[in-house]
Parts: structure tokens; C-alpha cells; sequence
């Protein structure tokens, strides 16, 4: 039994990275195709520095990513607090239901939807162009916000009242109360939060696509070349991003790691 | 934390703010698209039209739902065993599901190109074996393999995240009371994965539904999914944006009316399970 549910989930492991290790293999090809490996050769990622739509892509994801993360941090961790604070039971829940429909949705509805509002507002105004970098950025914050609210919200319901209370008490303002008291205790969920929102706004595609006029994104660029033939340099690019994604998951999963151990500690130590 | 004051109530102004503006405006601007006709008129022309693309509706529903069955199927052992094995090695488990999820979908969707195509990966060896050459890619059979393989760590993630948290005790229980391992599994781990069950489905069901890359990349643009109308009648230009409006209406409500019942599944399960 245990050989077998150990071959089971070999065989899972084989079925997912297959395709990556496909992709690995054919960016090293010394030849243009991804049919046939015809030898080693660097030569795909060295040629990616100078390819410039990729590089003004690539500036685009990452200007997009973490703007729109750090601001649906900061508006998303506030929301958190609010809504937690709404004593209308019927009004948090509406607030909350509003919140998810985002994650609900299929992403090509959210992507569309949001297209004719900012068509909609361009021709208000008179605009030519209404679609480019606010309108991708606003659209990355607004799929971004219920993932960092969902992330902070279990946290600051961890936190104990009290504690904002007796630093009141000690003299703190409301303001430095949560500064010294809370965000400290929220610190993880929030980092999650922004972890997560970072990613989802690297890899988006179909919200992007519908959203970003002009100002084209990775994957946008990704997109156009897998509609013309693709060559090796594609899957450098995306090996490189693999890489860089690997990374952060296991940032990530340290900084999970130590947040379990010091509350390990804490329980220890209430004892 | 609950502190409820007032004060507090108004940090959640500015999200409440930006999600009216940009959540619930833009669905009213879509149902507003979709029964207007081009001058802004109103009209039901575009709700009729929808008629004309009932088999993408039908074959968007179809291969979605074999490829929720399918990708069940095989999460459901894995995220079972991912909870026998020992703790870090569960973590590091986890983390190697997980990676490709964070992946650029188009390139992971690509890759099976390689692999699939006429001259491609698996052809190429069983020609090497003398086997003729087998038609892969362009099929139904190879956009569903799509929607398995991109979807699958959706369903493995909260399946596992369910069973991980299932008291052992009751499993111990259930044996003292006579369970051999197949009504443990029935009468126990199955309904206790439930919820799992529910969120892997809508998961991986919402976003196989509504795709449109997969279907052009492995399909060949011959299976045309609700998606793929969407997309082309919004790149057909602003005439086109009615009709679309009023398709991708409708996909959000089969999508809406299918996450009710299975949130109503869920419910009266766990319901059942407490009692």
C-alpha cells in the first residue's frame, strides 16, 4: 500500500512537471525549433537582453505587480479592520459578498466588465485611448483586494481587543495603539496577503488582456508570440520567471514556517 | 479583535468605495451593453442572438464537466496519500503542487504543444518503436487534457487543506466500532472531505467553463467554447461589444446559478455530518 500511494503521487508529481521540464529543456535547444533538440546553447537567454518588447514588458509586470500589491495591501488591511468594526451584521456581509465577487467570477467576465467601464468613462472624457497603465493597475488592485482581505481578516480576529485597550490605557493614541499593538500581530497575515497579491498580479493574463491597451504586460507579450510560432526564447523567459516564482514560494514558506514556530514559542511560554 | 467603534467602521470606506466603482459598476455597465443595441437603444436582439451559440454554451458546459470529473478523480487519491507521508515532507508536497500554479497558464498550456504535436514528443518516440503516429493535438480529448493539467493543483490544494485537518480520533473510532477500510472511508473520510470536494470543483470548474487559450492552443480553433465567442466578438471592435456583453452575461449567471447549488450541497452535508 505504501509503495503504491508513493507511486501515485510520483506519477501526480510526473503528469505536472512534465510540461515544465519540457520547457526547461527545449529554452537550452541550440536550434530555433521546439520540436527537436539539436544541442546545448545559452544563447536564447543571452538574446533575451536585448530583446526590448520583453524587457519593457517585463518592466511593465513588475511596475504593475508591486504597485498594485502594496496598494491593495494598504487598502485591503484597512477594509479588514472596518469591516470587522461594522456592527451591522447584515452590512458586514454585504460588504464582504461584494468583496468576493472578484474571486467568484470567471476572470473573462471581470476582465470584460471592467473593459466597457473604462470605455465607458473614456468617452466621458474624450479619450482616444482609455486603456493603458491606471486602467491595468486599477484592475490588478481590484482582483487583488478580497485575497489580501481574506488573508489579514483571520488574523485580526486572533487578536485579542484588550490589548488595544490596556496600550490606550498605558497612554498610546488609537493611532500609535495600532501601530505598536496590532499591525505587529498582523504582520504575517498582511505579508501573506501581499505575497499573494504580487503573484496573482504577475501571472494574470485574461484580466490583463482586456485592460491594458497599449501598455502590454508579460504575459501579453507571451500571448502574441504563442499565437505566431514560438521559439526557444519564450521559454527562457518563462523558465526565468519559474525561477524567480520558486524563489519566492519558498520565501514565503519560510517566513510561514517561522510565524508557526514563534507561536510554538508563545504557547510554551503561556504555559 | 473586535473592537467596534465607529472610527474603525471607516477604514473600510475606501475599499467599499473602489469596489462599487470598480465591481459593482461595471456589471450594471455590462447588463446596461447587453440589452442596448450600438445607438444606445434598448433592445432584447442580443439576448435572442445568444440562441445561435447554444452548442459553445453546451460544449463549454460538456468538456468543463469531464474535466472536473477527470481532475477529481485523480486529485482526490493524491491529496489522500499527500496525508500519509510525514509532516515536512506534506510541506514540501504542498510547495511542489503549488509551483506551477503560480506559473504563466500560456506557457504550462504551451508546453503541451511540444509534447502532443503531430511531430512532436510522444509521436516522435512511438515512431522510433515503428508505431504510426497518432492524431493528439486539435482534439477534444487534448483541450480537456489541457484543463486537467492546469487546473489540477485547484483541486489536489483544498481536498488535501480538509483532509489534513480530519481528527485522527475519529478514525480511530471508527474502527474500535468494527469500520473495516472501505466504510472508514465511506462513512468517515468521504463526508468529513466535503467541503474540500465542493471548493476543488468550483475551482477548477469556473475557470475550464469560461478559458479561452486552451481551446485555441490545443483545440486548433476548431472547438469554439463560450470563451473563444467572447474574446472574438470583443476583438471584433465596439459594434460587437452588445452581443458580448449579453453572452458573458449569461455565462455569469450559469456560473452563479451552478456555485448555489453546489454552496447548497455543501450546506445541507455538514448539516448532516454535525447531526
Amino acid at each position: 500500500m505504501k509503495i503504491l500511494s508513493r507511486l501515485y503521487i510520483a506519477l501526480i508529481l510526473f503528469f505536472l512537471y512534465a510540461p515544465v521540464a519540457v520547457m526547461i529543456i527545449f529554452s537550452f535547444n541550440s536550434s530555433s525549433s521546439v520540436w527537436v533538440f539539436e544541442g546545448f546553447s545559452t544563447k536564447w537567454y543571452e538574446g533575451l537582453v536585448y530583446d526590448t518588447t520583453m524587457l519593457t514588458a517585463l518592466e511593465h509586470t513588475l511596475i504593475i505587480a508591486v504597485l498594485s500589491a502594496l496598494i491593495s495591501t494598504v487598502l485591503g488591511t484597512a477594509a479588514a479592520v472596518g469591516i470587522l468594526a461594522i456592527r451591522k451584521k447584515v452590512a458586514s456581509s454585504l460588504v464582504m459578498s461584494m468583496t468576493n465577487i472578484p474571486m467568484m467570477n470567471a476572470d473573462i467576465v471581470t476582465g470584460i466588465s471592467l473593459m466597457l467601464l473604462f470605455i465607458f468613462i473614456g468617452n466621458l472624457f474624450g479619450l482616444n485611448e482609455s486603456l493603458g497603465f491606471i486602467t491595468v493597475l486599477a484592475a490588478h488592485i481590484t482582483f487583488n483586494l478580497p485575497y489580501v482581505i481574506l488573508s489579514v481578516m483571520p488574523k485580526l480576529r486572533q487578536t485579542d481587543a484588550n490589548l488595544v485597550d490596556a496600550a490606550m490605557d498605558l497612554g498610546c493614541t488609537p493611532f500609535k495603539a495600532f501601530f505598536k499593538v496590532i499591525l505587529p500581530s498582523i504582520s504575517t497575515g498582511i505579508a501573506t496577503g501581499t505575497i499573494m497579491a504580487f503573484t496573482l498580479s504577475l501571472d494574470d493574463f485574461v484580466i490583463s488582456y482586456f485592460t491594458c491597451g497599449k501598455y502590454q504586460t508579460l504575459p501579453i507579450v507571451i500571448y502574441n508570440m504563442t499565437k505566431k510560432s514560438v521559439t526557444p526564447d519564450t521559454y527562457a523567459l518563462s523558465t526565468i520567471i519559474f525561477f524567480v516564482v520558486f524563489a519566492l514560494l519558498i520565501f514565503y514558506n519560510m517566513l510561514q514556517s517561522k510565524s508557526e514556530k514563534q507561536a510554538a514559542v508563545r504557547k510554551v511560554g503561556a504555559k | 479583535m473586535n473592537k467596534k467603534s465607529f472610527g474603525n467602521q471607516l477604514l473600510a470606506a475606501p475599499h467599499v468605495v473602489w469596489s462599487v466603482i470598480f465591481i459593482v459598476v461595471p456589471l450594471f455597465i455590462m447588463l446596461y451593453f447587453a440589452f442596448t443595441n450600438a445607438d444606445g437603444g434598448f433592445t432584447l436582439e442580443n439576448v435572442k442572438q445568444i440562441g445561435l451559440y447554444k452548442k459553445a454554451f453546451g460544449i463549454s458546459i460538456l468538456y468543463a464537466a469531464i474535466a472536473t470529473v477527470i481532475t477529481l478523480l485523480l486529485a482526490y487519491p493524491m491529496a489522500y496519500f499527500m496525508t500519509k507521508v510525514n509532516i515536512s515532507s506534506q510541506r514540501m508536497l504542498m510547495m511542489i503542487v503549488m509551483i506551477p500554479m503560480w506559473m504563466n497558464f500560456l506557457i504550462r498550456t504551451y508546453s503541451w504543444i511540444t509534447i502532443l504535436a503531430n511531430t512532436g514528443l510522444i509521436n516522435t518516440f512511438l515512431g522510433k518503436l515503428g508505431i504510426e503516429p497518432l492524431k493528439l493535438i486539435n482534439t477534444p480529448g487534448a483541450v480537456i487534457l489541457g484543463m486537467v493539467y492546469d487546473f489540477i493543483p485547484y483541486m489536489i490544494l483544498p481536498i488535501y487543506s480538509v483532509m489534513s485537518k480530519i481528527d485522527k480520533s475519529l478514525l480511530e473510532a471508527s474502527e474500535d466500532l468494527g469500520s473495516n477500510a472501505f466504510n472508514k472511508f465511506r462513512r468517515v473520510i468521504l463526508p468529513l472531505s466535503r467541503p474540500g470536494i465542493i471548493s476543488g470543483i468550483t475551482m477548477v470548474f469556473v475557470p475550464s467553463v469560461s478559458t479561452f487559450y486552451i481551446s485555441q492552443k490545443l483545440g486548433g480553433n476548431k472547438t469554439m467554447l463560450v470563451g473563444d465567442v467572447i474574446e472574438y466578438f470583443f476583438n471584433a471592435g465596439p459594434d460587437y461589444y452588445n452581443v458580448a456583453s449579453a453572452i458573458s452575461m449569461v455565462l455569469m449567471v450559469m456560473i452563479l446559478v451552478c456555485m448555489v447549488i453546489m454552496n447548497r450541497f455543501s450546506d445541507d452535508d455538514s448539516e448532516g455530518v454535525i447531526i
